[in-house]
């Protein structure tokens, strides 16, 4: 039992494992469903249907999608780097200030073709400013990154409501929200794009912001995998010994890393934020950060897992909302157990169902190899 | 301020702090014995549901309270498994347990109750009701120290009470007993512990399920004490301030207390002090009161006041042979 795990070919590890723990966490959400008295089998249905059913439904699951991406990349290239970002909610609440400041500032000046790329730099450079004083203080005080960043989710919480509620919000309302932004702070819908494949996304709040989220995965694919610094950033999370024996800057990697982390939970405003409502509101990343922890996890913290995994949190939401409607005991909050069920199966339990996978991978090897190997050896 | 304020205040203050308290003793446990635990906020929140539940239909608060007992013992037995057994990230763990107990909570409530996820108001003897300590009418009267006894110390509910005397009980458990001692030593250095021939595991699996019984009194206090039935989110990152009081406090229970009383202390004064002016600054922001415990906690942790030194084999799975 207190062996440590035995290595497994990669189509396992990276393929049958995480599968068995997804289905796992579903198993058990299903069984929560059936406590209050529902069928598991028809909440799903109704879920999918609601998720993917019909094109506005896909737009919404997409909408949502694109905040995960974004919050999962974040912690995804924090975990590369041996981190722990919990901070995603409050980074990306802070990005909204980046966002406001142009959308705000040049909505009614520039057009938002030139506004966007401005959102994106402010927006990453406000998220990055929230995840600077934990990272500083990792690497130079040494206090622990999970409790500051849990810190500064709260003080962002409150420093928002007293800048709503002080400064930005409409003057004479009570509503912790600013003006609405002019036309060139608004992101373009992608109703039209959709119109031309015969697809009516209806109301749905999907925008340009989602090219940004794609544009994002590619950039941290490259940086991981193709850059020096990926390089160093890997290194640092498989052995920040090694790392520091190979003469890299540890403070300096530390620092790095959680700016690019926090640089993409702020970009995760400019979807609800510049694409949806057109103002700051109070609250309004809504616990995206931490689906992006969940999001991270399941896409095994690589672009390409963290993009199914964002469409998948994407319908949980979308077609939760829709689930309420047909059976009111199961709220939208059902996402929430199933989210913590996926960190529980594939985070935290992952070495769970690994001794009796790799036995059984064994006995499979054993058996194609097995009579082969006695032939040779009976000689 | 006349001394009314001040007692008024230091009742609230005594309140504010148990649930503090008692998961900050909690993790107290945990985390001496290796085990980090940031699912302090999920099992309150959990107990907090179980026992305002079993309170409502049973209509004893008793009953309510070793509902949220099992409750939180339960959640941390699967923290233990992941942690402990399976060897995962233990602070990937604590922050799923808190998203079950977070989602469970709202989606049972609803479903039992259909109140939007509160329970049934509680009330009688579904309640731990305040507990009127002898004398407290006769004193009231005596300068200064009586209302202090009549307003402060009395009146209080029995889990109080019991929060503050679990502070003398958890320094005699850790520094005076066997148990203790092991318990620190498995936080320190585990191998020596096994090397001793004493179970790691058994040992951590003890910490963590005395952590749940202390959680679930937290929880209990919330909803059954404190206040009459559950409410969404109830904790209201409570969980998170008891393990910055515990970090501030830098693992001891006595000055686990003091942390307790002074984060509850800046709770119960935040709403006074929304009006209060200060020279040059003018009024403080309620939310500036709101996040104090937060930059406390982030400053103390930069070792700028004192400088925490965590358990040395926090967080780390143990290993028996490589």
């Amino acid at each position: 039992m207190s062996r440590p795990y035995a290595k497994l070919p990669p189509i396992i590890d990276y393929g049958v494992i995480p599968l068995i723990n997804l289905v796992v966490a579903f198993l058990v959400a299903g069984l929560v469903v059936l406590a209050v008295g529902e069928s598991p089998i028809r909440a799903a249905e109704l879920m999918l249907n609601g998720a993917f059913g019909y094109a506005e439904g896909v737009g919404f699951t997409l909408y949502y999608a694109t905040s995960f991406v974004f919050t999962g990349l974040a912690v995804a290239v924090a975990f590369h780097g041996g981190l722990f970002n919990i901070g995603g909610e409050g980074q990306a609440y802070v990005g909204g200030l980046g966002v406001t400041a142009i959308a705000l500032g040049l909505g009614g000046i520039l057009p938002w073709w030139l506004n966007l790329p401005l959102a994106v730099c402010l927006s990453a450079a406000f998220g990055a400013l929230w995840a600077l004083i934990p990272a500083y203080l990792q690497a130079k005080r040494g206090s622990h990154i999970v409790i500051t960043t849990i810190m500064f989710n709260f003080i962002a919480a409150a420093l928002m409501v007293y800048l709503l509620n002080d400064w930005l919000k409409v003057p004479g309302t009570n509503a912790l929200e600013t003006p609405t932004f002019a036309e060139g702070g608004q992101l373009p819908k992608l109703r039209g794009l959709f119109e031309l494949f015969g697809a009516n996304l209806g109301g749905a709040p999907l925008n340009v912001s989602a090219f940004v989220a794609l544009l994002a995965c590619l950039g941290v694919w490259l940086l991981i995998w193709r850059t020096r610094l990926g390089y160093e950033i890997r290194t640092l999370g498989h052995s920040p010994r090694a790392a520091r024996y190979a003469g890299m800057s540890e403070l300096r990697l530390v620092v790095v890393t959680m700016l690019i982390s926090g640089g993409l939970a702020g970009l995760m405003a400019l979807n609800p934020v510049m694409g949806d409502q057109y103002r700051l509101f109070n609250d309004f990343p809504q616990g995206a950060g931490f689906v992006g922890i969940a999001v991270a996890l399941m896409g095994r913290g690589h672009p390409a897992g963290i993009i199914p995994a964002a469409i998948l949190f994407g319908m949980l939401y979308q077609g939760g909302a829709e689930l309420a409607f047909d059976m009111p005991a199961i709220s939208r909050d059902m996402i929430v157990i199933i989210q913590g069920l996926v960190i529980l199966f594939a985070g935290a339990l992952e070495n769970m169902f690994r001794p009796a996978i790799g036995m059984a991978w064994a006995r499979f090897r054993l058996r194609e190899t097995g009579p082969s190997a006695a032939r040779t050896g009976g000689v | 301020m006349d001394l009314n304020t001040v007692v008024d205040i230091a009742a609230s203050t005594i309140r504010v702090s148990t649930p503090l308290l008692f998961a900050a003793l909690a993790g107290l446990y945990s985390e001496r014995s290796g085990i980090f635990d940031i699912s302090l906020e999920g099992k309150m929140l959990i107990a907090a549901f179980a026992s305002a539940a079993l309170a409502a239909t049973s209509g004893s608060a008793v009953l309510g309270l070793l509902a949220g007992i099992l409750a939180a013992v339960v959640f941390s037995l699967i923290h233990g498994l992941a942690s402990i057994t399976y060897r995962g990230n233990q602070i990937v763990s604590g922050v799923a347990i808190n998203f079950v107990a977070a989602g469970l909570t709202m989606i049972l409530g609803q479903a039992w109750f259909s109140q939007g996820g509160r329970t049934p108001t509680l009330f009688g003897a579904s309640r731990f009701a305040p507990i009127h300590l002898p004398f407290a009418d006769a004193v009231r009267d005596v300068p200064v120290l009586g209302p202090i006894y009549s307003g402060v110390i009395s009146g209080q509910s029995i889990l109080v009470y019991l929060a503050f005397l679990t502070v003398p009980f958890t320094w005699w458990v850790l520094f005076r007993t066997r148990f203790g001692l092991r318990l620190r030593a498995v936080g320190e250095n585990p191998a020596a512990v096994d090397t001793a021939g004493i179970s790691v595991t058994w040992l951590r699996y003890r910490a963590v399920i005395i952590c749940g019984v202390l959680t679930g009194f937290a929880g209990t206090y919330l909803s059954v004490a404190q206040a009459a039935g559950f409410t969404r989110d109830m904790t209201a990152g409570r969980g998170y301030i008891a393990l910055a009081a515990l970090i501030f406090a830098n693992w001891k229970p006595v000055p686990v207390m003091f942390a307790c009383l002074l984060f509850g202390f800046l709770d119960a004064a935040s709403f006074r002090m929304q009006s209060v002016e200060l020279p040059l600054i003018g009024p403080i922001p309620g939310q500036a009161i709101q996040a104090l415990p937060y930059v406390l906690t982030v400053i103390l942790l930069a070792g700028f006041v004192g400088r925490a030194t965590p358990p040395k084999a926090g967080g780390v799975p143990y290993v028996k042979e490589r």
